[in-house]
């Protein structure tokens, strides 16, 4: 599928067909603040006590001919966004817009004549075709149930359609059975384009085939895009598939989407941490690459419960790079690049969007064991300077101060340790290092407004603590100054510092300044004694 | 053979005759064959190769070309209980001195868990739901040490250590349901190596994991195998877990061997167009890809009438090139195309040559 897709020619088509404005011709689906949550229910009285947060708050539009990829490791809700989009499912919140109609709150009976346009193709091809009834009743159904007679009588459609995937007219009265699965799914695909859909959500169309059958069907969905300037979502895990046959890929992480950008984009320089690291983890067919397993990013254990997500940002438990801002602040997914909308307050191969911030959490100093030194660095693909320097500034920094204070969360109640960490923050953003005001002068209006409303946030919150906490739990900040290197500055540390003193396994190179934070974290224990 | 006082006593002194082996385990013209009623399902159907310590070979083919049998065969699984009447096997599996075919159930299952163990594609069907991970480990290893309870708990909770469980004492007590894909993976690959195997089976061990979690197991089982020095044998279908892990890789398609090497020369010069198919279909992320796949046309061949000749012939884009019917009517037997290279191909080493260099190479 190439980058200059049937977008032009399908446009054309369907404009006469169009009543809203232009500027949103192009949109075929549009997805607001989607959200779906399936209660937990306990007792007698099944009473709620909590909620699935399969989809929690996402927002993409879906343009006329395109391919949106969506991918994600199992379970951060990008199949059920995929039966919510197509009201498989209803959703909890959220609005979606096919074609300017808002179709969120459509009965069953109201969508019946919509699902003309929008299809679906499963990802099971034993599991979504009645063993029971025969190919040509499977495929025949939509015209059945819609009520369409096409041109020249059900039969002769059906074979064409069969014909049209790949398959032989005679197949016409077999069972599902005396197939093979690449087959089966041909069966699925022919069913869903019987009533020539605009909109086909795949889910994992072809994650349950052989290698060889994967790439007939890839192709074939290929074909019929161009064919019949089909528009689809394809759901996959499969980062190489994905790659292949889409135009832009969003990126999902427990129920939200982190990233979204045309292939190219996202391929080439990823912006959020997560996407670096899925991609990394892609392994390649060529012996050649298995010496540079330094390129590769270990993501410490696995994706968190998606009934209590992290606070924040949802990727800070396993992130490298999270700090204080990524565990308080949830992350807007703005356009950072023009066409690549990212959530995350410190972007890979970007301008960092939270430099005040630079006091890692120790779970991200356990995460950076795994990242090799060359990504810690910089990343590969510092393609702007500006983008490159801040992020420097942002690395030395960090090293610095890392070992200073630390979630405090050991020694206090966490609620308590949420006021001392908003005290710090405010403490942060008072005493800006030389460093980081030099990138901050660097950025984009948008994410300084965000900062200040950040500031300005933990500036409140810091004031009503500081009474609760009392000074015990405060914690002071050390001043990296650009362009000193190695040793850190000695860190006037009290209680909230000694917590994590002893945090184990340091990487490389936060070795020396690990050291001295754990001199500086076994004097400070005794100032708290006291 | 070195190991031969840990596995005790007696297991089948070399049958009069045949030659026990150099290598750590050797394979001869194995063929594993079931009958049924529509016909013998040839699963495995003369199939040979070798394997070191410390090496990791990997199997590769479609669904159906008979990897998991050849594993299943290995681990003497096929003649368990009931199943033993309904499968055929013939050939040698010389493992560490020993042959298994000829061995009787009572010998195998002394080796089974001790000297070779396996990993199963899903662990959620693989383990027990009713048992405890932890018990279920203690049993792998008090069938093959006489220990205590208690010692074989402290075994399984330095093992579940080992292969990276957080808090190993206390999900040593968990059952298999409260572990999550990856941590059941890792639960298993435990079960398999507490008693120290020098074998290990690895069938499609990734498969149904994400790829984050994939990268995590496969770093797993390599520095497993570094501490260990066991063979590893890897079962998949993704080349690039090939690519990841392997030293050797075998391709098998219909119940044989099409192509066997080195993973490097394998990579480079495949020699095989069936191999030459699965790269063009897998499509890569380390390419810019608007090109479209090459794929395998056709589908994988009915193990009951395996067509004559090479099994590939009907899928194959160069099936007519030699000269008459050759490719229809005669077996392609492995030869040999380089040092350890080895491939089951009519096409002369020419024309492999310029295809490959000509037509494949440019479009992976």
């Amino acid at each position: 599928m190439s980058e200059t897709k049937k977008t032009d020619t399908v446009a054309e088509a369907t404009v006469p067909k169009q009543a809203s404005a232009p500027e949103e011709r192009d949109v075929l689906l549009k997805v607001e603040g989607l959200t779906k949550h399936f209660p937990i229910k306990k007792g007698i009285l099944q009473r709620q006590v909590g909620a699935v947060k399969a989809v929690d708050g996402i927002d993409f539009e879906v343009r006329k001919g395109e391919t949106l990829g969506v991918v994600g490791e199992s379970g951060c809700g990008k199949s059920t966004m995929g039966r919510v989009i197509t009201r498989l499912q209803d959703p909890t919140g959220g609005k979606i817009t096919f074609e300017g109609r808002d179709i969120t709150r459509l009965s069953t009976g109201q969508m019946r004549p919509l699902r003309r346009d929008i299809q679906m193709i499963f990802q099971d091809p034993y599991g979504s075709l009645n063993p029971r009834h025969t190919i040509g009743s499977i495929v025949s159904a939509p015209f059945r149930l819609q009520g369409v007679e096409p041109e020249g009588g059900v039969k002769k459609e059906v074979q064409r359609l069969l014909e049209l995937v790949g398959l032989s007219p005679e197949h016409y009265n077999r069972y599902p059975h005396e197939f093979s699965g690449g087959q089966r799914q041909r069966i699925g695909i022919a069913r869903a384009l019987a009533l020539k859909p605009k909109l086909v959500v795949a889910d994992e169309p072809v994650s349950a085939l052989d290698v060889s059958i994967q790439a007939q069907v890839v192709n074939l969905m290929d074909d019929l895009q161009e064919e019949l300037g089909l528009t689809y979502v394809i759901i996959a895990h499969d980062l190489s598939v994905v790659r292949h046959v889409s135009d832009r890929i969003a990126v999902m992480y427990l129920g939200k989407i982190v990233e979204l950008a045309d292939r190219t984009s996202l391929y080439e320089a990823p912006m959020h941490p997560y996407t670096k690291a899925l991609m990394s983890a892609v392994p390649v067919p060529d012996t050649k690459r298995r010496g540079q397993k330094s390129e590769r990013i270990l993501l410490r254990g696995d994706v968190p419960s998606p009934i209590a997500p992290p606070s924040g940002c949802r990727f800070h438990t396993r992130c490298w790079k999270a700090t204080q801002i990524c565990q308080t602040t949830e992350p807007q997914l703005v356009e950072l690049r023009p066409g690549q909308r990212v959530a995350c307050h410190h972007p890979e191969n970007f301008a960092d969007q939270a430099p005040q911030d630079t006091v890692l959490l120790s779970v991200a100093k356990k995460a950076s064991e795994l990242v090799p030194d060359a990504v810690a660095s910089g990343g590969p693909t510092g393609k702007e300077p500006v983008a490159e320097e801040a992020e420097a500034a942002e690395e030395t920094a960090a090293a610095e101060a890392a070992e200073v204070s630390e979630k405090p969360e050991a020694a206090e109640k966490p609620e308590a340790s949420e006021k001392a960490e908003a005290s710090e923050k405010a403490e942060a953003s008072d005493e800006e290092p030389v460093a980081e005001k030099e990138s901050v002068s660097e950025k984009e209006s948008v994410s300084e407004k965000a900062e200040a409303v950040a500031a300005e946030e933990s500036a409140a919150e810091a004031a009503a603590s500081g009474a609760k906490t009392g000074p015990g739990a405060k914690v002071t900040v050390a001043k990296p100054a650009a362009g000193d290197d190695s040793a850190p500055e000695e860190p006037t540390a009290s209680a909230g510092v000694a917590a994590d003193a002893p945090a184990e396994g340091p990487g490389d190179t936060e070795a020396v300044a690990e050291e001295s934070a754990r001199q500086a974290g076994s004097g400070s224990q005794e100032s708290t004694d006291k | 053979m070195t190991e031969l006082s840990k596995t005790g006593a007696a297991v089948g002194e070399p049958t009069s005759g045949r030659q026990a082996p150099e290598a750590f385990l050797e394979v001869r013209d194995l063929k594993v064959h079931f009958p049924t009623d529509d016909g013998l399902v040839k699963s495995v159907d003369g199939l040979s190769f070798s394997l070191e310590k410390g090496r990791t070979l990997a199997i590769v083919g479609e669904s159906g070309s008979g990897k998991s049998v050849t594993s299943q065969a290995i681990m003497g699984l096929h003649r368990l209980g009931t199943r033993g009447k309904n499968v055929r096997m013939s050939g040698e599996i010389w493992l560490d001195g020993q042959e298994l075919v000829s061995a009787s159930p009572d010998e195998v299952r002394k080796l089974r868990g001790r000297e070779m163990a396996m990993i199963f594609q899903d662990p959620l069907s693989a383990m027990h739901p009713y048992y405890k991970v932890g018990d279920q480990i203690v049993e792998a290893y008090r069938v093959h040490h006489k220990v205590t309870k208690k010692v074989a708990r402290a075994r399984a909770i330095e093992m579940l250590d080992r292969v990276g469980i957080p808090e190993p004492a206390k999900r040593v007590d968990g059952y298999p349901h409260e572990f999550s894909g990856g941590m059941r993976q890792r639960a298993m690959i435990a079960m398999a190596l507490v008693n120290n195997p020098e074998l290990l089976i690895a069938d499609e061990p990734t498969t149904a994991l994400d790829v984050t979690v994939q990268a995590q197991i496969l770093d797993l089982i390599r520095d497993l195998q570094k501490e260990f020095g066991s063979a590893v044998i890897m079962i998949t279908h993704d080349l690039g877990v090939v690519a990841e892990i392997a030293d050797d890789v075998l391709v098998m398609y219909g119940g044989r061997c099409v192509e066997r090497g080195s993973a490097d020369e394998v990579f480079e010069r495949p020699q095989h167009p069936y191999t030459w198919g699965l790269l063009g279909s897998m499509p890569r992320i380390d390419r810019e890809t608007s090109e479209r796949l090459i794929p395998v046309k056709g589908s994988p061949p009915s193990l009951i009438n395996v067509p004559s000749g090479c099994a590939f012939h009907p899928r194959c884009p160069y099936a007519d090139i030699p000269k008459g019917n050759v490719t229809r009517t005669v077996r392609p037997e492995l030869e040999q195309v380089s040092t350890g290279h080895w491939s089951a191909c009519h096409l002369s080493a020419e024309d492999r040559e310029r295809i490959w260099t000509e037509e494949i190479a440019p479009k992976l």
